[in-house]
């Protein structure tokens, strides 16, 4: 099977992707990893004219420590995301839901950019930056801006960049020293998007307290959702399985899941209780163990 | 329009003139006539034609050729040296690790790739990485005792391939064919 024809442009700065995309406007396709529009393409779900190859540009793949933060280049792959010492020592959940992403094959090639740019409905990466706030740094012809994640998703396979925009970065604040986090996804089958899938972020204070909470969720909706709800649920509490079982009804009642192969919108939303239910008890437990050793 | 590319396979140079929507899969069966490769899914999700660039195994059917200029590419056909197979290529054969054969160059250097970063993994640890590669025979645990076999170095060292043997069966079978043709 083949892509229909294209021309392939591969630009080796920031600046000049930028002008290609530019000049070639909505026409124009940004290659990552390749492992969804390269599908995409052959499938003639996407038919671009141009195709941007920015895998050579070396400044958009780095994981780097600077003020409290990790900045990830957007062609970070996943396989350096779950290598990454400073990344499990810092930010476990980011970790994990890389190591959760399909198969090693994908693993290698696809990147965080390309995953979060894709914004599928049940991809892993877009719980993760809303559970732990963080921002996603463009570039386009009329300069640079953050955006927070709680606005970058708009729509199933829609964000709110422009077309002539690259995202470069991913800022990840680190979390609080106090906190633990977990990503958990459910799978139809090994290798495959999740059916439902939640990041926790939990903070324990005094007396075992929940000071600070990040929940993102995804499968809830055409957008992964930062589950505002059950973040002020649990926050200033003492968290227990009452409270636990409570979050997990609130998640189902909002819950308006796509109805596809991987299941109903009715057995999604209670899949998605379920998950959310595991990621906070384990995070629960990590932060506890955290604050006993 | 197509393109200029110098692809490293195996250790040898090939100079391609190549449209840029061929993918390293096709480039390799078609244009360098490296047939070991096998073309399953072609979205990405079966691991048959996966192949290794530069240490890390990837699926050459997601791959453009255009993309490979100067990485190091490795198929089945590079693995068996001086006529003597690659272990996990003889673990294959005296463990049945594989039946109808399609998947069989993908799981080996799905394995291999594992191998090459990690030479002792655990079962579970096998199961995990090669979950990427499908076997519709489902012959996946002779696949995971021939991987295993490997790494606790329990294949046979006076271990001949039996090419005779083989090619007496590809006969019995061609006389089967003409049978089944005149019946």
């Amino acid at each position: 099977m083949y892509p229909a024809v294209f021309e392939y442009l591969k630009p080796s700065s920031i600046s000049e992707a930028i002008t290609l995309l530019q000049q070639h406007g909505e026409d124009a396709k940004l290659l990552a990893g390749g492992q969804s529009l390269v599908p995409m393409m052959k499938l003639r779900i996407a038919r671009p004219r141009y195709l941007i190859d920015i895998h050579r540009i070396s400044d958009l793949n780095y994981i780097r420590e600077q003020a409290g933060q990790i900045r990830c280049g957007a062609m970070t792959r996943h396989v350096q995301i779950e290598e990454s010492e400073l990344i499990r020592d810092r930010v476990p959940m980011l970790c994990e839901a890389a190591s959760a992403i399909g198969d090693a094959q994908v693993r290698n090639r696809g990147t965080l950019g390309g995953g979060l740019v894709e914004a599928d409905p049940s991809g892993d990466y877009g719980a993760v930056v809303l559970a732990l706030n963080a921002q996603m740094k463009c570039i386009s012809p009329r300069g640079e801006r953050v955006i927070p994640a709680a606005d970058f998703f708009t729509f199933a396979y829609t964000t709110a960049l422009e077309s002539d925009e690259i995202l470069t970065e991913v800022i990840f604040p680190f979390p609080d020293s106090n906190s633990a986090g977990v990503y958990l996804k459910l799978e139809r089958v090994a290798g495959d998007f999740a059916i439902a899938g939640a990041a926790v972020q939990i903070g324990l204070g005094q007396n075992g307290v929940c000071s600070t909470v990040g929940v993102g969720v995804t499968g809830a909706a055409t957008i992964p959702q930062k589950a505002v709800s059950v973040e002020s649920l649990l926050q200033g509490k003492k968290i227990t399985p009452q409270l636990i079982d409570e979050a997990g009804r609130l998640i189902q009642e909002g819950a308006e899941p796509i109805e596809d192969t991987r299941g109903s919108a009715s057995y999604k939303k209670k899949a998605l209780s379920a998950i959310l239910r595991r990621a906070i008890a384990e995070s629960l437990r990590r932060a506890e163990a955290k604050r006993s050793s | 329009m197509k393109k200029q590319i110098r692809l490293l396979v195996n250790s040898e140079e090939y100079d391609l003139q190549l449209e840029p929507n061929r993918l390293l899969l096709q480039a390799l069966r078609d244009d360098i006539g490296l047939t070991g490769t096998k073309e399953g899914c072609s979205i990405g999700v079966c691991g048959a034609c996966s192949v290794i660039i530069d240490g890390r195994v990837v699926s050459s059917c997601l791959t453009l050729a255009v993309a490979c200029q100067g990485k190091h590419i490795e198929t089945i056909e590079g693995l068996a040296k001086d006529g003597k197979l690659h272990p996990l290529q003889q673990a294959f054969i005296e463990y049945g690790g594989f039946q109808c054969g399609i998947c069989t160059p993908g799981q080996i250097m799905a394995a291999k790739a594992l191998l090459d970063e990690n030479p002792k993994p655990t079962e579970d640890e096998v199961k995990e990485w090669m979950s990427g590669n499908l076997c519709r025979c489902t012959g996946y645990y002779k696949i995971l005792e021939s991987v295993m076999a490997v790494v606790n170095n329990k294949i046979s060292p006076d271990f001949q391939f039996r090419k005779r043997e083989q090619q007496a069966r590809i006969q019995s079978l061609d006389v089967y064919k003409s049978v089944a043709k005149t019946e």
